[in-house]
């Protein structure tokens, strides 16, 4: 694995661009082969595990980078897919088109990182965490509750049994992203794409996203600021003596970090063309953290493999490949404790992940264990003695 | 009396019982809390475990319902102890495993961990005894006290289920005061609780201290669960889930580490729940309980009764 990643880096850049292009084009190709042989829905599940690293990315910015808990990452996913129903389902006839729903959503989810955030981020990391999980339990049930709200401020009643919601049952059917423009330039067939239906067309959007998402999370890595929170996670104290103002630092990191979750909520309430509150619940947030300490908190590339690793072992293997081969178990009750075993092995045996952060870039500190006092004095007698020796 | 005011006497009823088998739960948060401050995220569904565990032991002794005679006085204990037994047992093997090895840890390791524990439990629930809500029969024989034994003109329900309720957990909660503040198990507990460096130079052996702090919180969560499918009849494998965070929130709102503070945050907490469920709606007393969680939490994390936790503000 390290010697295939060494490799890698030492290729010139324009290579690995092209590599990577290479097999990001084709890659459908090869996926329609396998398809026909096998019965997965492969394509529809890559674009699914995609959607889920782009999330992890994001929970990575505030797991990974800041060093803080988030129990209830699910609930900005559920603030973008959300605004984005609000603001395209038919009933409301409000219709806005995809590509500017996209960006209201993001900055929706982030605005909704910050508030959460403001309050909370003095608090100590296991209270954060709890907060986190308040949170994302309040916003699925806020949901499945909002299907008949009425606001009266006084004399003037602002909304009268107004259905934001459509409650449990959920918003159906969803804006799809119009590609017309496309179709005219090229001088294509109207519906040649086959916008919002075909899979092969999701991977594409889903892919520009992800590349996007990946490139920012990348630079946001070894910048100033993803400096900044690496320090705050480090040691909070220390950093806010060097000038850095850990709020800030903090709530940048949520709301970024909500933002990426507001535009996979999106493309993600767009390709499913239905969202219910019950898409959203606890288990997704925790589904998330499991990839993001599974594969090496702060490890962007680590996210991006580990992600599609374990949402493919999740949506094929677990989903489709084991049910057959066992008809008499239900795989799918077994799920949460294959995920709940590998969460605690993860966490007693190898702390730092499968793809932990390479030399020179630290872990977070909140993962080392810390050392015997009398193993330190041992090393420091043994070191003691080899001065002596000398 | 009007209507309302019966309605309202009614929810105070359900809220002070809600508080009841909370409390029981509450104890267990705050208790290992005080010790490791872990926030023993499967501590919940060592609840949902009583429940089950003592519904398969009226059914493996073919109980009658309702239970009379010795049935009451003998097995009903009996299943109670049986149950308490097991479910903190399996709390101690479960600080064994998961939480021991990560002692030294910083604090958000073990509390991944019990994250992932508490995931596995309610998988293996789900699959012991099927995912949908399960019906816990009525072992405990029902009376109608106010309108049938005493004659009162009335609707408000209280029966003696209410009674044993609180005939349960009155005694578990004092006892359990008692055994702090009267024994030497107790006191160790206190001690490792002020500081466990200074206690382990006493001659304490924490880590004992912390499996028994242990075995008595899976002990009185298990109580509470049987107190729930005794009372309430249905339960569900994800019950431990919600049943954990109010109590946990209960916890809070007591002040962390406080084992009095706990049973106060125990009934306050019942008492907001019922009556967002009796005035509100019950669909968004979930909303109200976290919210109030978020809400103390943000500003006064050290509870009404202050936590013997000095909380670190930086």
């Amino acid at each position: 694995m390290g010697s295939i990643a060494r490799s890698w880096s030492q290729l010139p850049r324009v290579v690995r661009i092209v590599i990577a292009l290479f097999v990001i084009v084709f890659a459908p190709i090869i996926i329609k082969q396998i398809e026909l042989i096998t019965n997965f829905g492969l394509l529809t599940q890559i674009n699914r595990a995609l959607i889920y690293v782009v999330l992890a990315l994001g929970l990575n910015i505030v797991v990974g980078f800041a060093g803080l808990l988030d129990l209830g990452y699910a609930a900005f996913f559920a603030i973008g897919a959300y605004t984005f129903g609000l603001l395209t389902w038919p009933t409301h006839e409000i219709g806005t088109p995809f590509f500017i729903a996209l960006w209201v959503c993001a900055a929706v989810a982030a605005v909704f990182g910050i508030l959460i955030g403001t309050p909370t981020l003095r608090l100590r990391g296991d209270y954060l965490a709890i907060v986190t999980l308040a949170f994302g339990e309040i916003i699925p049930t806020a949901v499945r509750n909002m299907s008949n709200v009425t606001i009266r401020i006084g004399p003037w009643t602002l909304l009268d049994g107004f259905n934001m919601t459509n409650g449990s049952q959920g918003l159906v059917p969803l804006g799809k992203p119009d590609f017309g423009w496309f179709e005219q330039i090229f001088h294509l067939e109207p519906g040649t794409l086959r916008v919002g239906v075909d899979p092969t067309f999701w991977y594409f959007v889903i892919v520009m996203m992800a590349v996007l998402v990946l490139f920012v999370a990348r630079r946001l890595e070894d910048s100033r600021l993803g400096r900044a929170w690496k320090a705050i996670r480090e040691d909070e104290t220390a950093a806010d003596f060097m000038g850095v103002d850990p709020i800030r630092t903090k709530l940048l990191a949520f709301a970024l970090g909500a933002s990426f979750s507001g535009l996979a909520g999106v493309v993600f309430a767009s390709m499913l063309g239905a969202i219910f509150p019950d898409l959203f619940r606890f288990q997704v947030s925790i589904f998330l953290l499991i990839i993001v300490v599974l594969s090496g908190m702060g490890n962007v590339l680590g996210v991006l493999i580990g992600g599609l690793i374990i949402s493919l072992f999740d949506g094929v293997f677990l989903a489709q490949v084991l049910p057959p081969l066992f008809p008499d178990v239900d795989v799918q009750q077994l799920r949460w404790v294959f995920f709940g075993i590998g969460l605690l092995l993860i966490m007693v045996f190898r702390p730092q992940g499968l793809f932990p952060v390479g030399q020179g870039k630290r872990r977070p500190a909140f993962l080392d264990i810390k050392r015997e006092p009398e193993q330190l004095s041992a090393e420091a007698d043994a070191g003691i003695k080899m001065k002596g020796a000398g | 009396m009007s209507n309302d005011v019966q309605i309202f006497i009614q929810q105070v009823i359900i809220g002070l019982t809600t508080g009841g088998y909370l409390a029981l739960i509450a104890l267990g948060y705050t208790m290992v809390y005080g010790i490791i401050e872990l926030i023993n995220f499967a501590h919940g569904d060592l609840f949902a475990l009583g429940f089950f565990i003592s519904l398969v032991l009226f059914k493996a002794v073919d109980a009658p319902r309702p239970l009379e005679g010795p049935w009451l006085i003998i097995v009903l204990p009996l299943v109670f102890l049986v149950t308490m037994l097991l479910t903190g047992g399996l709390n101690m093997l479960i600080d064994r495993v998961a939480y021991r090895p990560l002692r030294r840890a910083p604090r958000l390791a073990p509390l991944l961990t019990a994250v992932g524990m508490s995931f596995v439990l309610e998988a293996l629930y789900a699959i012991w005894q099927g995912p949908g809500q399960i019906n816990y029969p009525q072992y405990f024989p029902r009376m109608n006290i106010l309108r049938d034994t005493l004659q009162l003109d009335t609707f408000i329900l209280f029966s003696s289920k209410d009674i044993f309720l609180f005939a349960v957990t009155i005694p578990l909660v004092i006892g359990l005061t008692l055994f702090i503040d009267r024994t030497r198990m107790g006191k160790a507990m206190r001690a490792c609780a002020q500081d466990r460096e200074a206690a382990a130079m006493m001659g304490i052996n924490v880590n004992r201290v912390i499996a028994i702090t242990f075995f008595i919180g899976g002990a009185l969560a298990g109580a509470a669960g049987t107190v729930w499918g005794l009372y309430l009849n249905t339960g569900r494998f994800l019950m431990g889930f919600e049943a954990g965070l109010m109590a946990f929130t209960a916890a809070v709102l007591g002040g962390i580490g406080n084992v009095r503070g706990a049973v106060l945050g125990a009934f306050v907490i019942g008492m907001v729940k019922a009556i967002s469920d009796g005035y509100i709606s019950s669909g968004w007393t979930r909303v109200v309980i976290f919210g109030t969680l978020i809400l103390l939490l943000v500003f006064r994390p050290s509870g009404i009764l202050g936590s013997t936790q000095g909380i670190e503000k930086v």
